[in-house]
């Protein structure tokens, strides 16, 4: 069995397009998807480590990882709502009232 | 490892056509594609029950919530090219970049010696090694997460709930309303014109044409007129001439723009136009 | 900290024994005229209307107690005479421990008597002398307060003690000397004494300071038993702050000028503070530490100069000054001046300065409180030049004033006489000099005093003819008649050396010096120039024409004794204008540069918290954008530090 370098190595390059992702996307929606993507390339790398070191642990940590994004996601999505209810807009750029 | 050095390029250049893409929903698309390649990848790294749960809780679940969000809030939201603030995106950029250079050169720092595998672990079945886990160890945190979900889900119906602060409008209310809006600010009292009222074009996006020619804006719905999706009146009204003289039922070139654009006015009472099918119409349309 | 058995005794030390039987009613003498202050004070307009009789009955039962206290004491062992009062822990800290402790001794006795005797007396003299102001009750409130605080101030038996009966005797004076604070003149003065004074309590602080780090404590008894292993230059230094603070209290050179100032208060409080109690705490402070100036003979002889200046620079004073009351501050000056050089020549002199300091109390009160009857005989005008010939207007006025001018000049018989004399003699046997210059200042004294009298009740008159001088109520003539006899009569306290005896268990026998003239050439001698002082008085002043304004063409010397020898334009020198120049250029500098950078720093700091608020967009990406540096930071970090 090879070794799982690889995958560590996909999981940071997918991490860091995630946080590009969330820096660059003014869609609220499209930055939560980056958000997600973030949270799955963590889930890669968990998964990864837990073959390596033969451990389920890492297993059960993405599996609740994957718990709390399912809750994130569905409180994020109903905020974004309220705020497009409201602003009839769900760019992250304008709501921008707190500030200086 | 095959799966991997196929999935890999895959994930990687649809991570990144979601940092591209203008629309939400395609960004959504590539997302689906990104999660359905990791659950292919928990395949290969013997997590088979967590496989299971990346397509089903994530793709099924999660994504579809992310479109349904899509879909009340608007589709083709999409962003605007330019960038408002400042040296954000070159800065996001270089950081990004940065921060894989960091991670992988950290990465190739380790050695990670001889992977271990998971058939020790694995033996019994892959879902009961887990459940032995989850449910003893982890079985606090398990619990925990119970109160995490279902303060998500209350959360999320607070949020979502609007609060209705008169009493529920009657039939009998409403047409009053009605009434007096007529009353005092001239409002249209019947029901709203119909939409596509062309012969060839009938679908709800294209206005109908009041006798002047001008497009009556009240006659198509609202969100297609904020997402910009609405077709212009006279732009399907120049190629009525080559309609025509395809059905060869007028003579060709006699009619003058102002002519198009008067006898365009209400073609259904036109009877040459009214005679055509469905299938002129897609030709017409390009 | 200095055991018993080390110390040298070559000062009487003090063993007092524990009040018991009539002694333990000491603390009812400071009790009672306290009580009255507090109750006139807080009773506000309901005592108006008897306030002044509960003042005088407080001071007189005051001077019952003390009375009856000194006939107990009478009656002791002459080694028994020292007794002390435990009233309560006044302040425990530390190393620190002061009691409020009362000490009644023989010293403490005369005191007691003549506080609350004189002071009784102007209470009385007060009831007529302030019948017509409104505030009345308010002034004796102050004045039982004084004789509170005096009272406190020479029955206290530690340092400490003393400083607070000190402090509340400055306070007193300075209620009092602005009494009538409508007048500008008088609250400047007020605020000039209480100034002043300041100066000299700082002496006061700091050697109290000294004696406590130096003993460990400010007890009277304590310090008196172990001074004597104390190092010299450590009490010249303690002798030399006590000097200030008897300096500024007393009104000596060169903290005297309050005092001519200070008569803008109202006759009875210059007759009790500023002539017969009060000025004289420091003559007071200097024997009750005789146990320190023994062993100092540099302090000592500081006293001696600091006396002989202010003895000679009070008469000049004196001789110029044509406000009545003024002429009477000079005299004051100057007698306090033989006081402070009877104390200064040390256990020699130690008795005869508590007795001229008593005689002076009789006589300078009697004085005083005459000139009061005279300017309420004379619509409260004081300038002697428009006076003359009152002696037939006021004669009971007259006649008790002749007694105490008799007896400030010494004539022979009258109190004064014995006293002064007794100075000068052993100013003479100790050091020649200064006994001439005392001998000259008694010439002096029979000078200005003979020129008060004959302007005032001798010569012509000269008073406008609406004024109409009358003689004073009963409720005034009264204690002048006391005060006189006693003037008269203060002598015999001298008889048999009495008062050397009774006065030596606190200060100590003095050896036999045997002066450098035989005692009766001495008294001639002194008795001769007084005369001679008289006598020019008499041809300067008595056979001419007083003009009613001062002649202008006057000598230099006439110009500066006008001008208080230049006092104020001294202390304005010395210490007025640079003190205010150094104020306003700290003011300068601390509006400008102070300021400048607080304001400064302040503006540079908004300056960048201006630029930083910009970072505060309100882009949630940008603030994210800097989380991810942050993230980018730390890995770095780590890997810098699990490579290195």
């Amino acid at each position: 069995m090879t070794d799982v370098t690889p995958y560590v190595v996909l999981s940071a390059i997918l991490f860091s397009i995630g946080c590009v992702g969330v820096l660059t996307r003014r869609n609220a929606i499209v930055v939560f998807m980056c958000v997600e993507l973030m949270l799955n390339a963590c889930n890669l790398a968990l998964v990864a480590f837990a073959k390596q070191h033969g451990n389920l642990d890492g297993q059960i940590a993405a599996f609740f990882v994957m718990v709390v994004a399912a809750a994130e996601v569905v409180v994020g999505l109903a905020i974004i709502m309220t705020i497009f209810r409201t602003r009839r807009s769900a760019s992250v750029d304008d709501a921008s009232l707190l500030k200086y | 490892m095959t799966a991997f050095w196929i999935l890999a390029p895959v994930m990687v250049i649809a991570a990144l056509g979601i940092l591209v893409v203008r629309k939400a929903v395609h960004a959504a698309l590539l997302l689906a594609v990104v999660m359905i390649s990791l659950a292919v990848l928990y395949a290969v790294l013997e997590a088979p029950f967590l496989f299971a749960v990346q397509i089903i809780v994530y793709t099924g679940a999660i994504l579809m919530l992310f479109l349904f969000v899509m879909m009340i809030v608007g589709v083709d939201a999409s962003d605007s090219v330019v960038e408002t603030i400042r040296g954000q995106r070159a800065m996001a950029v270089v950081l990004g970049v940065g921060l894989a250079v960091v991670l992988i050169a950290g990465v190739g720092q380790l050695t990670l010696g001889t992977v271990v595998g998971l058939d020790a672990a694995n033996e019994g079945g892959n879902i009961e090694a887990l459940a032995n886990i989850l449910f003893s160890r982890y079985v606090f945190v398990f619990e925990t997460t119970s109160a995490l979900l279902i303060t998500a889900a209350v959360g999320a119906m607070v949020l979502a709930h609007r609060e209705r602060t008169g009493p529920r409008p009657t039939q009998a209310s409403l047409a009053a309303q009605r009434v007096r809006g007529y009353a005092e600010r001239g409002e249209h009292l019947g029901p709203l014109p119909a939409p596509g009222v062309y012969a060839r074009h009938n679908a709800v996006d294209t206005p109908a044409l009041l006798p002047d020619g001008t497009p009556a804006e009240s006659s198509v719905s609202r969100t297609l007129a904020a997402r910009g999706t609405i077709r212009n009146a006279p732009d399907l009204a120049d190629d009525i001439e080559d309609v025509q003289r395809s059905l060869g039922g007028l003579p060709g070139g006699s009619g003058t723009p102002a002519d198009t654009s008067a006898g365009s006015g209400h073609n259904t009472e036109n009877p040459s136009t009214g005679t055509g099918g469905p299938g002129t119409d897609e030709e017409a349309h390009r | 900290m200095y055991s018993l058995s080390e110390a040298a005794h070559q000062v009487p030390v003090i063993e007092p024994s524990a009040a018991d039987g009539t002694f333990s009613l000491l603390w009812l003498v400071i009790g009672l005229p306290l009580l009255g202050a507090v109750v006139l004070l807080l009773g506000g307009r309901a005592t108006d209307r008897w306030g002044h009789w509960l003042g005088t009955l407080m001071s007189l039962a005051s001077f019952a107690v003390s009375l009856l206290l000194f006939v107990e004491l009478l009656g002791r062992d002459e080694g028994d005479r020292s007794i002390t009062q435990h009233l309560y822990d006044w302040i425990a800290v530390g190393d620190l421990q002061v009691g409020m402790d009362l000490l009644y001794d023989p010293l403490s006795a005369l005191f007691l008597l003549l506080i609350t005797g004189v002071g009784s007396l102007i209470h009385v003299y007060s009831i007529g002398y302030m019948e017509h102001d409104p505030r009345r009750r308010r002034f004796f409130a102050y004045l039982n307060l004084f004789v509170a605080a005096m009272l406190m101030l020479v029955l206290a038996e530690n340092y400490l003690g003393l400083f607070l009966g000190w402090e509340g005797v400055g306070l007193a004076s300075y209620l009092l000397i602005g009494f009538w604070q409508h007048k500008h003149s008088a609250a400047a003065a007020a605020k000039k004494a209480f100034v002043i004074n300041r100066v000299g309590d700082i002496g006061m602080a700091l050697a109290i300071a000294l004696l406590f780090t130096t003993f460990g404590t400010t007890s009277f008894t304590a310090i008196s038993q172990v001074s004597g292993a104390a190092e010299e230059d450590t009490l010249t230094a303690v002798g030399l702050l006590l000097l200030l603070a008897a300096c500024g209290k007393s009104a000596q050179v060169p903290l005297q000028a309050w005092l001519l100032d200070a008569m803008e208060g109202p006759t009875p409080v210059s007759a009790l503070i500023h002539a017969a109690t009060m000025v004289t705490a420091g003559v007071y402070l200097v024997v009750r530490s005789n146990f320190i100036f023994e062993l100092a003979p540099t302090a000592q002889t500081v006293v001696v100069i600091v006396a002989t200046v202010t003895l000679l620079w009070g008469a000049v004073i004196g001789c110029a000054k044509d406000d009545i009351k003024k002429a009477l501050a000079g005299s004051t000056m100057s007698q306090i001046g033989y006081m402070m050089l009877g104390a200064g020549l040390g256990v020699a002199g130690y008795a005869f300065a508590i007795f001229h300091l008593i005689t002076h109390g009789f006589f300078k009160a009697n004085m005083f409180l005459g000139a009061g009857s005279v300017m309420h005989g004379m619509n409260d005008d004081v300038d002697m030049r428009r006076y003359g010939a009152l002696r037939h207007a006021m004669p009971i006025t007259f006649l008790t004033f002749a007694m105490g001018y008799l007896a400030i000049i010494g004539f022979p018989g009258f109190s004064g006489f014995w006293s002064k004399d007794k100075i000068i003699e052993t100013a003479l046997a100790e050091n020649w000099v200064v006994g001439v210059l005392a001998l000259l200042g008694a010439g002096i004294t029979g000078f200005y005093m003979t020129r008060l009298m004959l302007m005032t009740f001798f010569t012509t008159k000269r008073w406008k003819d609406d004024v109409h001088p009358h003689e004073s109520p009963g409720v005034m003539t009264v204690p002048l008649v006391v005060l006189a006899a006693l003037s008269v009569l203060g002598g015999v306290l001298l008889l048999g050396d009495w008062i050397v005896d009774w006065l030596a268990p606190v200060v100590g026998e003095a050896p036999h010096h045997e002066p450098p003239l035989p005692i009766i050439v001495i008294t001639l001698l002194t008795v001769a120039v007084v005369a001679v002082g008289v006598a020019a008085a008499w041809f300067l002043v008595g056979k001419r024409e007083v003009p009613l304004t001062p002649p202008q063409d006057v000598s230099f010397a006439t110009r500066a004794a006008r001008a208080d020898l230049y006092g104020d334009g001294i202390n304005d020198l010395l210490v007025g204008r640079p003190g205010t120049a150094t104020v306003r250029g700290l003011v300068t500098g601390d509006r400008t540069l102070v300021d400048g950078v607080f304001t400064g720093g302040s503006s540079g700091i908004k300056a960048v918290g201006d630029l930083l608020r910009r970072l505060q967009n309100g882009f949630v990406r940008s603030y994210a954008l800097s989380v991810l540096g942050g993230v980018l930071l730390v890995v770095l970090a780590l890997l810098a530090v699990n490579l290195a």
